[in-house]
């Protein structure tokens, strides 16, 4: 049985950490849920009636366009990131184990430097007279230097390079777990190389995949400040709209229903990792 | 598969991921005032960083709130960390759930839910409206870290100590304190370092009365080239590199 003595530090530690919770996490969240559905306000940020103008508003083909676009940029970067993160995983988990652990660790330093000082140091190579135009004319490759920065490109470049590490460490892992038997059995049951890829190891890695896919794709739809550095004002995401609405525009609502959409985005994404890993538990593998 | 194949592939992204890195550094002791062509080496941006009262202000501000937010979740986290570990209690699910979207949650949606929060409760946007956006996405990582460290504890030690008497306090200042003071370490320096770099959350919740570095950088570099930024990424780059350098070799150390 607890003693009288052991209930108050119990009581204070949790009321000290629901108390921060409720206060700083779940009511800012759930107010955000009910900004989106009043009607913007210039002087009090929002006033009733309650409304669903702010969902429509999303549905304007102006709004829609630079969501659409700020989606494919991020798919594109999800894409590269998984194209260049699976194979490279993959190739890390071959390498002698106590070589490993240096390269996980020269894999997050870029991770804890400053992303806008990061970004700001791609500007240097991409622009018009910057390094990389100036390699390739004077190794005569271009006549004349190629427009790179202020350009998609030059967003999706930006967000890999800011977001690869976050593909490659969930992949690193299923990779580490990938056991050497099952590939054996395959081989053994007479499956070719690719065949052994395509049933046995896509399969395995799929819950790494997705967890990378959900680590990339939604910091690729909010980090404002690539665009603003590197994209110019025709390349936006969603992050750039969400951020406008709130601190120029002063239309809250909007940008409430904005922020909500990529909030229900995370959880579907979060929802199919869940189902992968589920699935590959209960095939008993 | 030989064996180069892998290599090579893994040299030639790593060099990709630290070309900008190397291009930084060494722009930062250029002498040219255009920031493309090489002008001999200086120290001049170096110098100009350290004549600007702002600059050092703002580096002053972020240092003080990078200590002020690491030290906080880290009491908080590791109070928390505690009771998931220990207690029963009800919504102990909730609680881990919370946790969990904090971290997943695109920062921006964290950012526009504490500015809404902080306006519309009139809260003045500062030193303590940054403290508390920075402790809370600080904190899921600290709790994290402590965890971790909890999972593999002797169970006996606690009852142990209960047994010769110690009640829940001393026996946490005694026992458990000891046993996850490498976690407190490495989740300060990691909460730290999120404080130190953070920008978008920064973005909305701070006011001017209190400028931080990042947002300072944030405005220089939007508007074309300044020399200064290499000096400073550079800066700011060995600094981190040493943080991090220094929780490694904390956890490392612990492991033995």
């Amino acid at each position: 049985m607890r003693s009288l003595m052991q209930q108050p530090f119990r009581t204070a530690v949790l009321v000290l950490v629901w108390g921060w919770l409720l206060f700083l996490v779940l009511a800012p969240n759930l107010l955000v849920v009910g900004a989106s559905v009043m009607t913007r306000d210039p002087a009090s940020f929002i006033s009733l009636p309650v409304t669903l103008d702010a969902y429509r508003q999303l549905l304007n083909p102006l709004y829609l366009d630079v969501f659409l676009h700020s989606l494919y940029m991020a798919a594109m970067t999800t894409l590269v990131c998984l194209l260049i993160g699976y194979p490279f995983a993959w190739s890390l988990s071959k390498v002698a184990k106590r070589h490993q652990v240096l390269l996980i660790f020269l894999l997050i330093v870029p991770f804890w430097t400053n992303s806008l000082v990061r970004t700001y140091a791609l500007k240097l190579i991409l622009a018009t007279n910057g390094l990389l135009n100036n390699a390739l004319l004077s190794m005569g490759l271009i006549d004349e230097p190629m427009q790179l920065l202020y350009t998609e490109g030059a967003v999706v470049i930006g967000l890999v390079y800011l977001l690869l590490p976050f593909m490659i460490l969930p992949l690193y892992s299923v990779f580490d777990d990938l056991r050497e038997d099952y590939l054996r059995a395959s081989h053994d049951l007479g499956a070719g190389r690719f065949s052994t890829f395509i049933h046995v190891i896509v399969p395995l890695t799929l819950p790494g995949v997705l967890a990378g896919i959900m680590l990339v794709l939604l910091p690729a739809m909010g980090l404002f400040f690539v665009p603003d550095i590197l994209g110019g004002s025709r390349n936006l995401l969603v992050g750039n709209v969400i951020k406008n609405q709130f601190l120029d525009a002063r239309n809250w609502p909007f940008g409430a229903a904005a922020s909500i959409m990529l909030t229900l985005a995370m959880a579907f994404l979060m929802f199919a990792h869940r189902l992968s890993k589920r699935r590959i538990g209960e095939e008993g593998v | 598969m030989s064996r180069w194949l892998p290599r090579t592939y893994l040299t030639l992204i790593y060099l990709l991921l630290y070309v900008p890195i190397v291009v930084l550094v060494v722009f930062s002791f250029n002498d040219s005032r255009t920031g493309y062509e090489w002008g001999g080496l200086s120290l001049r941006w170096y110098d100009a960083l350290f004549n600007n009262r702002a600059m050092v202000q703002a580096m002053w501000n972020s240092l003080w709130l990078a200590l002020s937010a690491a030290t906080v979740s880290t009491l908080i986290g590791a109070l928390t960390a505690l009771a998931l570990h220990r207690y029963r209690f009800r919504g102990k699910n909730v609680l881990n759930g919370m946790l969990f979207v904090v971290m997943m949650s695109p920062e921006i949606v964290l950012a526009i839910s504490l500015l809404a929060l902080f306006l519309l409760v009139g809260f003045q946007l500062g030193y303590v409206s940054l403290l508390l956006a920075h402790v809370t996405f600080c904190l899921p990582f600290v709790v994290i870290t402590v965890m971790a460290r909890l999972s593999g504890f002797d169970e006996r030690l606690p009852e142990a100590a209960r047994d010769l008497g110690a009640n829940d306090f001393t026996m946490t200042r005694t026992v458990l304190i000891p046993v996850i003071m490498p976690a407190l370490l490495a989740g300060w320096l990691l909460g730290f370092t999120l404080s130190l770099d953070d920008v978008v959350v920064s973005t909305f919740v701070s006011g001017p009365s209190y400028e931080i570095l990042p947002l300072r950088i944030y405005s220089m570099v939007r508007v074309g080239l300044k020399p200064e930024v290499n000096a400073l990424g550079t800066l700011l780059l060995v600094f981190s590199l040493v943080m991090l350098m220094l929780s490694q070799w904390i956890l490392l150390r612990s492991k033995r």
